[in-house]
Order: C-alpha cells, then sequence, then structure tokens
C-alpha cells in the first residue's frame, strides 16, 4: 500500500444528509448511529431518521430486508432528518433499489460491489446489473469492494470468514468518517465499551474501521473530502437524545418533582417499547415496571396504581390504545390520574408497525364509548418528549383525569442534540392527598378547578368505593337520575376545560400580528413545518407557523389567531384529522396536506404546498 | 399477627359495613358471602381504612359497594389487573378481589391465569353461580353442557371449565372452596385465605335463585350435602358422610370413594389430607365431581411461593441499595456529552 498520500480538496459544506442502507443484518443502524454521535460530539446540529423493517430478520437480500438510518448534520440549527439525501451508502443491490430515489442529482452513492452478486441482483429485483447498465450516471458512484477489503483487513486475526464479514459495517464507517473529516475516536471508544467481553470483536471493528479510513486515505478515489463546521447552538452541555429516551426521562423526572412513585405498567409493542425498557433500568429511582400479561391488563394495572397513589402511566401504540378504550373510559368515571403514552404508528391494525403516523388523534379523542374527554398533548420533536412528558404527568396529576400523550415512530426513534436540563431549574409539582375531611368524605367535591380529592387507602375515615357506574354528585354514590347524569358529563367536560387556563397560550411563528398564510402542525411535522415557514419568509413570503401541543383543550387563543390569516393549511401525516377538528370548532376554511406513505414530510413538499396556497408558481425541484 | 385475641375484638361487623343499601335479590347467596366477609374481617386487628375490595362486572361485583373499606368497581374480567397494580404500589393495603364465573373465567380468564401465577399477594373470590345473572340468565363458563337458557334454547355446547383445576394448573399457592348456605365452613375457610401470603383463591358456590335455583342444591341442601361434599382437614383422613361412615382412598392412580367397613376397608386406608400435596393430588381432588364423587370443600392446597408485589418491590431497594438513590441531574446528562460555548 503507498503511503504517499495526495492531499484532497477540503469543501466546506453547511449541511448534509447521508442514509447509510443494507440489509437488516449488517448493523445499519449502529453505523448510522455512530456517525450521528461522532458528527454530534463535534458540534454539529443533527438530526436522524431510522427506518428498519417490521420483520426482525427478514430474508436476506430482499428489499423487505432493508434497514436505512438517515442523519442530517450541518452547521446551524436544523429541525428535520433532512429531505433529498446528499451521500447514499448501500449494502446490497436491494438497499440500492429501495433507496436510489431519495438520492439527490449527483449525490455521492457509495456502493458494496462484492453484494452485486447475480443471486442479490434477483431477491433484489434487478433483471441488470445497475453497476453496469449505465443507468447510475447521474450520480457520483463510488464502488468499493467493502467485504473483501474487510476480510484482507481482518486476515491476520484467523477468523472465519462468516464473522470477519460482520465488520465491514465498520469499514464502510471507516469510509465515511474519513470523507466528511471526522475522527475515528468516539467509535474506537465505542467499540471498546460495546464488545468490552469480546476481545476478539473489538480487534476485528477497529481494524476494519481503520482499514475504511485508510482505504479513503490512499485509494485515490475520492478527489475531495467535505467538512461541515459546527453549529451556533446556544451555550450549554449537550448531548443526543432520541424521542423515547426523552419520554422516559421525562417521566422519572415527574415521578422526582412530584415526590411520586413512578409505576409504568405496559405490554411489549412497536415503536413503545423502548421506554419500558428504558425505565426498567432506573429502579434506583423507585421506577417500578410491570409487563403485563396484554394492553388491557397494562391500562388497568395504572388504574390500581393510580388509586393506591402512585404517578402512574402505560405506554403503547395504536393498537394498543383499541384495546385500553374501555379502561381508559374508566379512568375518566373514576376521574383518577393517569398517563397514556401513544407512539403513533402506521394504521389501521397492525399496519405499518415500524414506520410513522399521526393517524390516531381521532382515535385518542373519541375512540371511547359516552361522552368521554380526555386532555390529549403531542410532543413536537425527540427532546421535547421529555417536556411533554412532564406536562402530561402533572396536568394529569393535578386535574385528576387520564391524559393521553402522544408521539410517533419518528419522534420516538429519531435523535438530536439537547441542551440538557439543570434539574435543580426543573419545578416541582405539587400535589395533595386529604388525611381529614369535614364530615362524611365525599369524593366527588370538586374544587374552583372542578378537581375532586384523590384521598388514598390506608387514610382513617376517608374510605371510598370508586366505580364505572355513573356517580352522584359530591357524594360519588351510584346513581342513575337523569339530571344528575347530564350535570356529570358536563362537570367532567368543563374540568378539562378549564386545564386551557393553565396551558401556555400558542405562539406564532413568522408574523404574529397575522398575514397571507398560516400553517398549522400538531406532533412530529413541526421541525419540517418551521424550516419550511422559515425558509418561505427568506424569500420574502408571508407565511406563518402555528404548532399545536396541547390538542386537548386547545391554548384558550387558538381561534383568534387562526383568524389573523387570509389561508390556513394544517399538514399533517393522515387524511386530515387536525384539520375537521379546526374546521368545525371555529368554522375556518382551512387546506389540508397530507402524506400517508409512513415517513415525515419534506421540506420541499411543506414549501410547495405553501406556494401553491400562495398562488406561487414552483420552482422545479432541485435540491 | 393479623389476627386479635378472641376475648376483644378490636372491630365489630358494623365497623365493616357501607351506608349503601344492599341490591342483590332478596334470597340470592351473595348475602350470606358478604356476611361471611365481614364477619372474617371483625375477628381481625386490621382497621377497615387498610383494606381495599376490587372487582370487576357482574352480580357479585357489587359487593366493594357493600364494604366500608377502600374500593373499586371497575370493568368487566379485569379486576385482577387492577389489583396487581395496586398491590406493586401498596403491598400495605390487604386486597380482597371479587369476581364470579362469567367476569372471572370468561371474560376475565387471561387475567385470573396471570394474577394466580404472578402470586400477588391478595384473596380472590370467585362467586360460582354457574350462570349469568347481571344480563339475565346466559349460560356461563362454569355451566353443565346441554344447559338450556335464553341463549341456548337447544342447549349449551361447550364443556364447563373447572375453577380449581384451572387455578392449580396456573400455580395457585392457595386453593379452597366454600358454599355460601354453609356459612361456617366459609368463614373458617376465608380466614385461612386472609391468613395467606399470596393469591389466595376460594371458589364458593354461590345460589342464583332467579336464574339458577338450586345449581348446588347437592352441596348446599342440609339434608343431603354431607353424603355429597367432602370437607378436608389437613392432617386428617378423608371422611364424609350424614354417618361419617365414607371415605376416599387412592386406587392406582385416580382416587376412589369407599364405604368404612366394606371390601374390607378400614379407617387407615382413607388418604390424609396434606395442604402441601403435590398439584397432581390436589388436581384429581379439583376433579372429584358430584354425583360419582364427594365434592371437596375446605382448603385443597396451601404452599409457600414469593409474591410478586414483595419482588417487585424487593428489585426496587435492590436497585437503591447498590446503585444509590437515583440522581436525577445524573440521568439527565448521561455519559457522552459536549459543551458549546456561546
Ligand atoms: S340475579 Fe342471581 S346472582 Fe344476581 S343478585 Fe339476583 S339472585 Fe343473586
Amino acid at each position: 500500500m503507498s503511503t504517499e498520500v495526495t492531499p484532497r480538496r477540503k469543501e466546506e459544506l453547511q449541511e448534509v444528509t447521508i442514509r447509510f442502507a443494507g440489509d437488516s443484518g449488517d448493523g445499519m443502524q449502529l453505523t448510522g448511529t455512530q456517525f450521528t454521535n461522532t458528527a454530534a460530539v463535534l458540534g454539529n446540529d443533527v438530526s436522524t431518521l431510522p427506518d428498519f423493517p417490521a420483520e426482525i430478520r427478514a430474508p436476506a437480500g430482499t428489499t423487505y430486508g432493508v434497514s436505512g438510518f438517515q442523519i442530517h448534520f450541518s452547521s446551524f440549527d436544523i429541525h428535520t432528518p433532512g429531505d433529498a439525501v446528499d451521500a447514499l451508502v448501500v449494502m446490497n443491490p436491494a438497499a440500492l433499489k429501495v433507496n436510489l430515489e431519495d438520492l439527490r442529482e449527483n449525490g455521492i452513492l457509495i456502493i458494496n460491489e462484492d453484494s452485486f452478486t447475480e443471486q442479490n441482483l434477483k431477491l433484489a429485483g434487478y433483471a441488470e446489473n445497475p453497476l453496469e447498465d449505465n443507468s447510475l450516471t447521474n450520480y457520483r458512484v463510488f464502488r468499493i469492494p467493502v467485504t473483501k477489503a474487510t476480510l484482507e483487513a481482518l486476515e491476520e486475526l484467523g477468523m472465519k470468514g462468516k464473522d470477519a464479514a460482520r465488520s465491514k459495517n465498520f469499514y464502510a464507517l471507516g469510509v465515511v468518517l474519513w470523507l466528511y473529516n471526522r475522527p475515528l475516536e468516539p467509535t474506537l471508544d465505542f467499540i471498546n465499551k460495546k464488545f468490552k467481553n469480546k476481545p476478539e470483536a473489538i480487534k476485528a471493528n477497529e481494524r476494519a474501521l481503520r482499514a475504511g479510513w485508510y482505504f479513503g486515505e490512499t485509494a485515490e478515489f475520492f478527489t475531495s473530502t467535505y467538512d461541515v463546521p459546527k453549529a451556533e447552538l446556544p451555550a450549554g452541555q449537550y448531548r443526543k437524545i432520541s424521542g423515547n429516551e426523552a419520554l422516559a426521562y421525562g417521566l422519572i423526572a415527574a415521578a422526582v418533582k412530584s415526590g411520586k412513585p413512578l409505576f409504568y405498567g405496559s405490554y411489549p409493542i412497536t415503536p413503545a417499547s423502548d421506554i419500558l425498557h428504558e425505565l426498567a433500568k432506573h429502579k434506583n429511582f423507585g421506577v417500578k415496571t410491570f409487563q403485563a400479561e396484554d394492553e388491557i391488563a397494562a391500562v388497568c394495572s395504572c388504574i390500581g396504581a393510580s388509586f393506591g397513589g402512585a404517578l402512574s402511566v402505560t405506554g403503547t401504540s395504536g393498537p394498543g390504545i383499541a384495546l385500553k378504550a374501555e379502561a381508559m373510559g374508566l379512568g375518566v368515571m373514576m376521574e383518577l390520574p393517569f398517563v397514556v403514552v401513544n407512539v403513533q404508528r402506521g394504521g389501521p391494525s397492525t399496519g405499518l408497525p415500524t414506520k410513522t403516523e399521526q393517524s390516531d388523534l381521532n382515535q385518542v379523542l373519541y375512540g371511547r364509548n359516552g361522552e368521554c374527554p380526555m386532555p390529549v398533548i403531542a410532543a413536537k420533536s425527540p427532546s421535547d418528549c421529555f417536556h411533554a412528558a412532564f406536562e402530561a404527568c402533572k396536568i394529569s396529576m393535578q386535574h385528576m383525569v387520564p391524559v393521553v400523550l402522544l408521539t410517533d415512530a419518528y419522534l420516538a426513534n429519531g435523535a438530536e442534540p439537547w441542551n440538557i436540563p439543570d434539574a435543580s431549574l426543573i419545578p416541582e409539582i405539587e400535589i395533595e392527598h386529604p388525611t381529614e375531611w369535614d364530615g362524611e368524605f365525599t369524593p366527588y367535591r370538586r374544587d374552583e378547578r372542578g378537581v375532586r380529592p384523590w384521598a388514598l387507602p390506608g387514610t382513617p375515615g376517608l374510605q371510598h368505593r370508586l366505580g364505572g357506574l355513573e356517580k352522584k354528585n359530591i357524594t360519588g354514590g351510584v346513581n342513575y337520575d337523569p339530571d344528575n347524569h347530564e350535570l356529570m358529563i358536563k362537570l367532567r367536560q368543563e374540568k378539562i376545560d378549564k386545564i386551557a387556563d393553565e396551558i401556555p397560550p400558542a405562539t406564532v411563528t413568522g408574523n404574529p400580528e397575522g398575514g397571507e398564510l398560516l400553517i398549522v402542525t400538531w406532533g412530529g411535522p413541526f421541525g419540517t413545518a418551521f424550516a419550511a415557514t422559515n425558509r418561505q419568509r427568506s424569500k420574502g413570503r408571508d407565511v406563518s407557523h402555528l404548532h399545536l401541543r396541547w390538542l386537548n383543550p386547545m391554548p384558550s387563543n387558538v381561534e383568534e389567531i387562526l383568524r389573523r390569516y387570509k389561508k390556513v393549511i394544517v399538514a399533517e401525516i393522515n387524511m386530515g384529522q387536525l384539520i375537521n377538528i379546526i374546521r368545525s370548532k371555529f368554522l375556518i376554511d382551512a387546506k389540508p396536506l397530507n402524506k400517508m406513505k409512513g415517513r415525515p414530510f419534506t421540506i420541499t413538499e411543506v414549501e410547495a404546498a405553501m406556494e401553491r396556497e400562495l398562488g406561487i408558481p414552483s420552482e422545479p425541484i432541485s435540491s | 399477627m393479623s389476627t386479635a385475641t378472641p376475648d376483644k375484638p378490636k372491630y365489630t361487623i358494623k365497623d365493616f359495613a357501607s351506608d349503601q343499601d344492599v341490591r342483590w335479590c332478596p334470597g340470592c347467596g351473595d348475602y350470606s358471602i358478604l356476611s361471611a366477609v365481614k364477619k372474617v374481617l371483625a375477628q381481625r386487628d386490621r382497621p377497615p381504612e387498610e383494606y381495599c375490595f376490587i372487582s370487576g362486572i357482574g352480580c357479585s361485583s357489587r359487593f366493594p359497594y357493600y364494604m366500608n373499606t377502600y374500593g373499586l368497581h371497575t370493568i368487566h374480567g379485569r379486576a385482577p389487573a387492577v389489583a396487581t397494580g395496586m398491590k406493586i404500589v401498596r403491598p400495605d393495603i390487604e386486597t380482597w378481589l371479587i369476581t364470579g364465573d362469567g367476569d372471572g373465567l370468561s371474560i376475565g380468564g387471561n387475567h385470573f391465569m396471570h394474577l394466580i401465577r404472578r402470586n400477588v399477594n391478595l384473596r380472590l373470590m370467585l362467586f360460582n353461580n354457574r350462570i349469568y345473572g347481571l344480563t339475565k340468565g346466559q349460560y356461563s363458563p362454569t355451566s353443565e353442557q346441554n344447559k338450556r337458557t335464553k341463549s341456548t334454547p337447544m342447549g349449551s355446547l361447550d364443556f364447563p371449565v373447572d375453577p380449581l383445576c384451572l387455578a392449580i394448573g396456573a400455580g395457585a399457592t392457595f386453593v379452597a372452596r366454600g358454599v355460601d348456605m354453609h356459612p361456617k365452613h366459609l368463614i373458617e375457610t376465608l380466614s385461612r385465605a386472609a391468613d395467606h401470603k399470596g393469591t389466595a383463591f376460594v371458589e364458593i358456590y354461590q345460589n342464583c335463585n332467579i336464574f339458577n335455583d338450586g345449581a348446588f342444591a347437592h352441596a348446599q341442601d342440609r339434608k343431603v350435602r354431607s353424603d355429597n361434599v367432602i370437607e378436608l382437614v389437613h392432617g386428617e383422613p378423608m371422611i364424609y358422610g350424614a354417618d361419617l361412615n365414607r371415605g376416599i382412598i387412592r386406587n392406582g392412580d385416580h382416587l376412589e370413594s369407599v364405604t368404612i367397613g366394606e371390601n374390607g376397608v378400614t379407617k387407615d386406608d382413607l388418604l390424609v389430607h396434606d395442604e402441601t400435596c403435590p398439584e397432581t393430588v390436589a388436581f384429581s381432588l379439583a376433579r372429584m365431581k358430584y354425583p360419582d364423587m364427594p365434592e371437596p370443600i375446605g382448603v385443597i392446597r396451601a404452599v409457600d411461593r414469593p409474591c410478586y408485589d414483595d419482588l417487585v418491590n424487593e428489585q426496587v431497594e435492590h436497585a437503591v441499595e447498590t446503585r444509590g438513590n437515583g440522581d436525577l441531574q445524573k440521568l439527565l446528562t448521561g455519559t457522552e456529552t459536549w459543551d458549546v460555548n456561546g
């Protein structure tokens, strides 16, 4: 190997989107995560989008077994995992087939050419070998014998070929780290930690990683390398955080700040299980996790734990909510606090277990028998899952009501840098439990916010029974009187309406005074709409953005805001659910922007919708 | 000790009665069970506020409203899950779970099994009346085959399930049976359940005089019951009959009912009841069915196994002991950080 290295041109870029794609057994999630960590530690803003198959090990080489990980890193504040891909790394033909359409013209395409065998081409459904039929001329193609090179690099270790080939993702990572001028150290540290008890794996992965890096440096293959300078983020200590992690931390923070034990009852379901896994690690916070026998038992255990006085939470995805509906209604009737987390995924039915969607808003608002209102909050970014979880717990316990917290697969698995909060500045959550009562205890006597007392078993003299039958106002006894029933329905609703007094008013990005066009979002599309709004405004367009975190009740100023704009677009990853509420509640002729492909909006798509609405002919898409 | 000195009971039956009017049909077996439970609690020295009665849906599930304790009347079949959550966070609250054959074995069959295998520390009373009472008389999972009801005018087809066998199969640490109209024995059995650490399962034969009157007449009717049921007592031979001249022996791999004095059988040949017997023996006892065999009542099996609620809390304590109390700032900070200077 030559040691003479030709100096390369180093280009500075402001943002780059890379996607690693391969077979689900190729370790692409790990590769992507490692690249992300390296970029983040170097001070870039990052945003990621993992994309994996529902099957754990789909047949190797098939298109439905392709696993991908996209990372967007930049020198400025970003809010999305990127639109068009600048560099695509594919480990096999199937990965090329599935991902090529997202690679921009003239984008970098790094291909593991060893995997382009006749059999793999066939499995991927290629009649012709795309490496030889000139179909890739629009891209900067770099064919690298990743598998062979990895085997060569590991030759001295005397491993079996199959075992050695496993390190090929580290080889590919080495190449890409070199190409983007990222250091190897964070990954070397990671390898040493991760494979602590497998010295063989440490050696193999280290060698593969370095071999990939040296290949970049010596092979005279790439004519330039790229650098993305640090982002100007607000000062502070940062870490990378995913939505599910942040959510789990938010629950623990709420438990600490309310002085309550956290009870988490849940049944494994994609994409929510990681919350259970994360919480199970933190029992030294007094966290009690309960893997229930089913979704119904999970939510019911929360009702029992809540009656017992714990901060109680259950987590699931859409199909689980369907099963929990009856018990959620019981919670509304008993007026007991607990939080129901719904990490949404594509539906209906089993749908797209690993892909994102926002199609459960109707379900959580309306999917129960009877007049059964529940507060609903939706997180807007991976790190906001922390704050949304904290708020959901606080509102639930302070208002004696079960609360739904919506996130989605995109937020749950996506990651971003997080300016680590100062734990001492997180406010306490004040909770009171009565210890005595003037006269006979009346469990349904409400305070001025419409909230009933949370009396705990063990308290002498406050014994009471709660149930799903209609309650008599104040005393809580079983009661079927028609006037009482109507009154109780109204009281339960009023209690939730009054929560609007405590949530912050909605704010507008752009021109809060009003104007031409307002885009309204909730949940995951926040970042995309925010970025699209800023881009349009920089082009001089009168566009503003309203994002709703609380969907029930909505902040009290929402109607007022909506009326200040001539046109309103509501963008959602569904057929149009929030838009129906906005139309019926405020009689506003909002226009929908919908997408149901299991993937988030791209900024380009949102900008195009804005321009359409503004009557501006869209520029031809080139990115 | 949880039992008060008998001469100076701390509490009376009245202390455990709520002010709600009891709304079961007159003559319903539930009344005598309610009264038995209150008597059992009055014999113990635990105050009413340290009890929680949790039920599902059905006639029996109205039970919590009639107790002056904490209580939850939940949804159909799910009371075991509610109670499990409650016990995990409040192992100090003495919990009684009330269910029926429909609530516990049909819609709630799943939770029934998991509650028992986890051995959550609570009393589980199943009022078996072999019918759906609250929905006005459809057959239940314990109804005999060919039962004619409104939903089965040509006779039911389902083979009935046996609650005791189900409980034993799920790994129950305490399995017993009582009869509503045999209050003295029922009180003794429930007291034993109250003393047990773990899920104490008690099936109670309960007469629904409106929709299934006399379903358990063989075990309830004073005139015939001694010939049809056998009161199991730990360490005592299995003997029964109005004249106490009948008993149970093992014959090969099955149990057989014999008459003392016939075919050379003496009292010494009878099986001696052992509550710690292996599941297989308990299972054989539970399978004894009228009219071929006397049906066992009393404590069939009682063994020790750690309770789920204790284990959950022990793990938490262990985590605190080994890792110290959780530090929120450390958690939020994690292990990989970087600084951005403004
Ligand atoms: S219907 Fe039957 S079980 Fe129900 S209360 Fe009446 S008698 Fe009792």
